[in-house]
């Protein structure tokens, strides 16, 4: 087993219940385990809720950690993967002042380059988005910030996995 | 398709009945089968207390005088019992003061549900008076906890409390209930929890886990058994005792363990741990198969982890997927109940003595005895040791009597020495070693088995924390017997002091009260014992007493609980003075 920290994407199937949030965030912090990102929405299941968390840990640790998830009574089955085992998405939203958008030349390149959709446009800024890998949101913010940014975020990885995740027949099992 | 939509909604048959939220309360309660509640009353709690009134026949409700005594009480009841303890108090000061015995609770594993007021839902979260976010505050303590904001949704709430306090590895759930859901009517109807989506309480045992351990335990040569409450949890004492009895294998207890096979078991080598006996802890490190069952491998239990049964072949009985591989990894996970897995694997081991093994313990036992426990017992200094007050209510008891002790070096004594002849018996705050747990347990352990023996023993130290239920233990005629082992010092701290910090004794030395005044004050027989040719006839009379008795016994002050892992050691080095 790999004794390297490394990134893992950990998806947690749930009940959709208030207070699940803080049960599983408090996992993580009496480990000390930074949260990379999270990401929390309703799963193709109907009640069902889905998190998406990264965190950067050894296998032994997140082995670990999927334990304390599950053992939590509303939680339905919780899977860590390995970046590569999944299809995910980071969106990032970049607000920029509209002159730059006709005055500097090169902005439009970058756009166009990096497939970067404008959201709106009005007389004093406009947006872009772009989704993809954390490394291509970071390298058109690094584009952009040379012209000035005026706001800029980034959403939590979502991501969907390679493999089938068998939640309904589990759901059934627990329904008879 | 890979998913799909899944309802999870039953219809129900029986009729309701229109009543409100805080009566509803009471009657899931009753439902529940609950006789008795420890609590304390308050602005957003009252519409149930009011409605207790009008069940009195039915419910106890017994008045704390903190409301930490109790969620104490509710443990205390929860682990002579074997059934859930039930604890309630009022929003703010009433439900932040549930928080202690919750942690107790959730950390050594015992039911118990705690009902808690809280403000009506239109001042939830806006600071009103008496408002805390309990539900907040109580979850990385509970197993699980919700609020209620409905009348409608209080029978299921309080259902799926106590099966979920209940089932696979017990623990405490809160259920916070405003007061606008208690006043408010709605069809009551009650149906009990059997399920609950997603909550597995029992993993599934896998045979072949099982053949796996057989074979281990089969071919081992110096097998060794580490039982935990998990035996008690699961009712599996008679198991136990069958598998240890045909294979002929050593078994020890973690704290949590004790008496659930009798003291005098010729295979019963005493307890592991910090604080445990020689033999298990030094042969921890020399059996071949260690066999873990219904225990955690707590840090107070192995020491230093990487030098702890390295040699061995570990097998891991747990109930709990999420302590497998926690601290120690496991070559055979035996999941599941404890009680059935010992059946199914019981037919598949052979019979066997380890006659030569077991005279390692014996030898083992044997340098122990010299060095510490005939001291302990037999002591010919001028002090009177805390070992000699166990062995004398040992005599007096016949080894039949529940002890709830409290932390400190008087509980390591207790749980060293006590005699125990029935399981349920020992009833100590195991793994957050909350100081102050005794004397309320030891209320709830004794009204939920009247015709048992209860002995509380405390330090001066704890004691004090919780002092104020004699007047719990006054009003409800509690006939618990109290013992107090007085060194005028906070012991076990200055034991360490005196270990490992120079014996500077920093702020451990306690000047004391007149305690028999004290206990006098709330109507309880009471005595003090300073010399040892008392101690007998003191503990004859306390024993004897049909009622509640007070018994200090003045002890040497800076007496040592010994053997001792120290911290971060492994279990091997124990010291033996
Ligand atoms: C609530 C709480 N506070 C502090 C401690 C730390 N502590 C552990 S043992 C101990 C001393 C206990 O003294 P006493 O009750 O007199 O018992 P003794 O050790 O003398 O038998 C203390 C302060 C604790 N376990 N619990």
């Amino acid at each position: 087993m790999n004794t390297e920290k490394q990134l893992f994407a950990i998806s947690v199937y749930t009940e959709n219940n208030i207070g699940l949030l803080n049960r599983i965030s408090a996992i993580f912090q009496r480990r000390h385990i930074n949260i990379e990102s999270i990401n929390s929405s309703p799963s193709e299941i109907e009640g069902i809720s889905k998190f998406t968390i990264v965190v950067s840990m050894t296998e032994v640790n997140i082995k670990k950690i999927i334990g304390q998830i599950e053992k939590q009574v509303e939680v339905i089955k919780a899977y860590y993967h390995d970046l590569d085992e999944v299809i995910y998405q980071i969106s990032g939203l970049f607000k920029i002042k509209s002159e730059l958008l006709f005055e500097e030349r090169q902005i439009q390149n970058i756009i166009k380059e990096s497939n970067a959709r404008i959201v709106t446009v009005n007389k004093d800024f406009f947006v872009l988005e772009k989704s993809g890998k954390k490394e291509e949101i970071v390298a058109l913010y690094n584009q952009l910030s040379i012209f000035g940014i005026m706001q800029y975020t980034r959403s939590g990885l979502i991501a969907v996995t390679k493999e089938e995740m068998k939640i309904s027949t589990l759901l059934e099992t627990y329904n008879n | 398709m890979e998913t799909q939509t899944i309802k999870n909604t039953k219809k129900s048959t029986k009729t309701t009945e229109r009543i409100s939220g805080s009566e509803a309360i009471v009657r899931c309660l009753i439902e529940e089968g609950v006789k008795i509640l420890y609590g304390y009353p308050g602005g957003a709690i009252m519409p149930v207390y009011d409605e207790l009134y009008k069940y009195q026949d039915k419910i106890h409700h017994v008045l704390t005088r903190h409301e930490q005594g109790a969620t104490h009480s509710a443990q205390g009841y929860a682990r002579i019992s074997g059934n859930v303890g039930v604890a309630m108090a009022t929003s703010g000061p009433g439900a932040t003061n549930l928080i202690t015995g919750i942690a107790d609770a959730q950390i050594d594993s015992t039911p118990m549900v705690c009902i808690t007021g809280q403000v009506s839902s239109h001042l939830l979260g806006s600071d009103a008076f008496q408002e805390t976010d309990i539900v907040g505050i109580s979850t990385p303590v509970t197993k699980w906890n919700c609020q209620v904001t409905r009348a409608s949704q209080i029978p299921e709430a309080i259902a799926k409390a106590f099966y979920i306090a209940k089932s696979g590895r017990p623990g405490p759930v809160l259920v916070d209930i405003t007061k606008d859901a208690q006043f408010e009517e709605f069809d009551f109807l009650y149906e009990k929890c059997t399920k609950v989506r997603s909550y597995v309480p029992i993993p599934k045992t896998d045979i072949k886990s099982v053949e796996a351990a057989a074979k281990l335990i089969n071919e081992a040569k110096k097998p060794f058994v580490v039982w935990g409450q998990g035996i008690i949890l699961s009712e599996a004492e008679e198991a136990l005792k069958a598998v240890i009895e045909k294979a002929g294998i050593p078994a020890a207890w973690t704290i949590l363990g004790a008496s659930a096979i009798p003291t005098s078991h010729p295979l019963n080598v005493g307890m592991v741990g910090m604080h445990g006996n020689y033999a298990p802890n030094v042969l921890t490190n020399e059996c071949d198969v260690l066999i873990a069952i219904g225990m955690r491998f707590d840090d107070r239990v192995t020491g230093k982890l990487d030098e702890y049964a390295t040699q061995a072949k570990v097998i891991h009985f747990e109930i709990d997927p999420s302590e497998v591989d926690k601290n120690v990894k496991s070559d055979v996970a035996v999941l599941g109940d404890a009680k059935a897995s010992l059946e199914l694997i019981l037919p598949l081991i052979n019979e066997n003595s380890h006659t030569e093994w077991h005279q390692n313990f014996k030898d083992l036992y044997a340098i122990e005895y010299e060095k510490v426990i005939k001291g302990d017992l037999y002591p010919t200094k001028e002090g009177l040791t805390m070992g000699e007050v166990l062995k004398e209510i040992n005599i007096q008891s016949k080894g039949e009597a529940a002890i709830v002790s409290d932390v400190g070096q008087h509980q390591m004594i207790a749980c060293r020495y006590a005699e125990f002849n029935q399981t349920k018996s020992n009833i100590t705050s195991g793994g957050l070693g909350t100081m102050g747990f005794g004397l309320p347990a030891a209320i709830g352990a004794k009204m939920a088995a009247p015709e048992r023996e209860v002995v509380s023993i405390s330090g001066d130290g704890g004691y004090q924390m919780t002092i104020q239920e004699l007047g719990t233990i006054f009003q409800q005629k509690a006939a618990v017997k109290i013992v107090v082992l007085n060194n005028d010092f906070l012991g076990m701290v200055r034991q360490w002091q005196q270990l490992f910090f120079d014996k500077r004794y920093a702020s451990t030395e306690m000047v004391n009260p007149n305690f028999v005044a004290i206990a006098e004050g709330y109507y309880i027989k009471a005595r003090k014992v300073t010399k040892r040719e008392d101690l007998a006839e003191a503990v004859a009379e306390m024993m004897a007493s049909k009622e509640a008795y007070f018994l200090e016994v003045c002890v040497e002050k800076e007496g040592n609980v010994f053997p001792m892992v120290p911290s971060g050691a492994s279990v091997s080095d124990i010291r033996l003075e």
